[in-house]
């Protein structure tokens, strides 16, 4: 079982606790989670990664174990931490604004 | 009696504005899509009940709320349905380049004169269909014209507009390159008017397929060919549907009228106090009176002299007068933004304009007398009523 943690905008338009839950068959990445998570919450897509380009969207950051897994391609595989739902994979809004 | 529903977009929400027919005591609903941009909603002329939203955010991008309680309730159109194949979604504004129905996906001009390829922003306005609550238009960042014809669980460009030639002269203004005014012309369901910022007016009298440029007789002096086929910023344009061959338009500065279909326009600024401004407006009932809100210039967005004044013009433009009874005498430092005024249609018209100082006034009396509904609300991005039966 995997753990997503949503920002807080996110969470209210899948009507979602802060965490939700994913089952993944294979292997744990980026895309796997993203394709999970859209696939239950669909209201989620294109919120994350653009639709054509599949690119995570410029102002949103994945953290997972104290480390910034952003700019790892959608394929690398997440750590086993996350893979085991040990740690969750943390989907964050970057700071901006005043 | 009947009443009204004034739907109002701001910076931080939406929030739903609702009264009698006097419009002297209110309800107020909100925030809807609290924290979120919500560049505008506008119900459905068939179906008060079907609104339409746009939802925007810098970190999470476009969505499309649909409402069918009269904004009681919303719903991602088609966000609890399974994924199809062919892949669509409500927020999925893709430009058509397909050989059957697109155009080729060309560049616009820069800020700096270089040329930038078209990238979807986000959606400025809603339109939706005279005749069908399932059918919407969506005037699109960068520039570009999508129609739904399911609700909007999904969009289709409808391609001859940006692709009918002159989009490599288009330029985006302050604001971004926006498709901000959209007019479904009710006396010829094949006759669409629409305006770009910096483009200008375009009309399609065959349902789409083709569009051509109306901007003969504007002058902008900012641009370099100042009576250029385009290229100018129009802010907005507005019509009366029982005559729906005039055309009023705020443009950058100028207040402008084309009295055929936007063949042709002429200055009717007249004795303002200023001609630049952002919205403009036609009573309900009165085809020949008009409304605008002078802005100061294009440097300085706010108010003369800090005092907020709505001008009305029964005379189709050129004699304006002023009408302040109820608004801001001093120190008004706001702005009203281009979508940011509507009129009811009750016997005695009413006309609403929202500030980015978060005010939504009302005059229950055609402009006679002013009353702010909200004071404190974000900055306001968009305004529109509903009459009520």
């Amino acid at each position: 079982m995997i753990r997503v943690v949503l920002p807080a905008h996110l969470r209210n338009l899948a009507k979602a606790g802060e965490e939700v839950q994913l089952e993944i068959a294979g292997p744990v990445t980026q895309r796997s989670v993203l394709d999970a998570l859209e696939a239950r919450y669909p209201m989620l897509r294109g919120t994350i990664r653009d639709h054509v380009t599949q690119q995570r969207r410029p102002f949103l950051r994945f953290f997972a174990c104290e480390e910034d897994w952003s700019h790892e391609g959608p394929d690398a595989l997440l750590p086993e931490a996350v893979a085991k739902g040990e740690e969750p994979l943390l989907i964050g809004g970057a700071i901006a604004g005043g | 009696m009947s009443g009204v529903r004034v739907l109002v977009g701001t910076r931080k929400g939406a929030f739903i504005l609702t009264s009698d027919g006097k419009r002297d005591k209110w309800s107020i609903e909100g925030p809807h899509f609290a924290g979120w941009e919500i560049y505008h909603m506008k119900g459905s002329p068939v179906d008060a009940n079907r609104i339409y939203a746009s939802q925007t955010s810098g970190w999470f991008g476009q969505l499309v709320q649909v409402s069918n309680d009269g904004g009681k309730t919303w719903a991602v159109p088609g966000g609890e349905e399974p994924p199809t194949f062919p892949a669509r979604a409500s927020n999925k504004f893709v430009y058509d380049t397909s050989a059957e129905t697109g155009k080729p996906l060309t560049t616009h001009q820069w800020y700096d004169g270089t040329q930038h390829p078209w990238e979807f922003k986000r959606v400025w306005h809603f339109e939706p269909s005279l005749h069908d609550a399932d059918t919407v238009y969506a005037g699109v960042e960068d520039a570009a014209l999508f129609r739904s014809t399911d609700g909007a669980k999904s969009w289709h460009e409808v391609a001859g507009l940006r692709g009918h030639g002159t989009g490599p002269h288009w330029q985006p203004g302050a604001g971004g390159m926006c498709l901000h005014t959209i007019i479904l012309d009710p006396a010829n369901p094949e006759r669409i008017y629409i305006a770009i910022s910096a483009a200008g007016a375009f009309r399609t009298d065959d349902g789409g397929k083709s569009w051509k440029p109306i901007n003969k007789g504007l002058y902008s002096k900012y641009i370099p060919d100042p009576n250029a086929e385009v290229g100018h910023c129009v802010h907005h344009v507005a019509m009366n549907p029982k005559r729906p061959d005039i055309l009023f338009m705020q443009k950058h500065w100028d207040v402008m009228r084309s009295d055929n279909a936007g063949d042709q326009w002429t200055k009717i600024s007249g004795d303002l106090p200023t001609d630049f401004g952002f919205v403009i407006d036609v009573h309900a009932h009165e085809p020949e009176t008009v409304y605008v809100v002078p802005i100061k210039s294009d440097s300085e967005h706010f108010p003369v002299d800090g005092k907020l004044r709505v001008y009305r013009s029964k005379s189709s433009g050129n004699e304006w007068e002023e009408l302040k009874k109820g608004l801001p005498e001093r120190d008004c430092y706001v702005n009203v933004l281009r979508d940011a005024m509507a009129v009811d249609t009750l016997d005695e018209c009413g006309v609403y304009f929202g500030t980015t100082g978060g005010q939504v006034y009302v005059s229950p009396d055609g402009g006679d007398t002013w009353n702010a509904i909200v004071h404190d609300l974000p900055g306001v991005l968009s305004v529109e009523v509903q009459t009520l039966p």
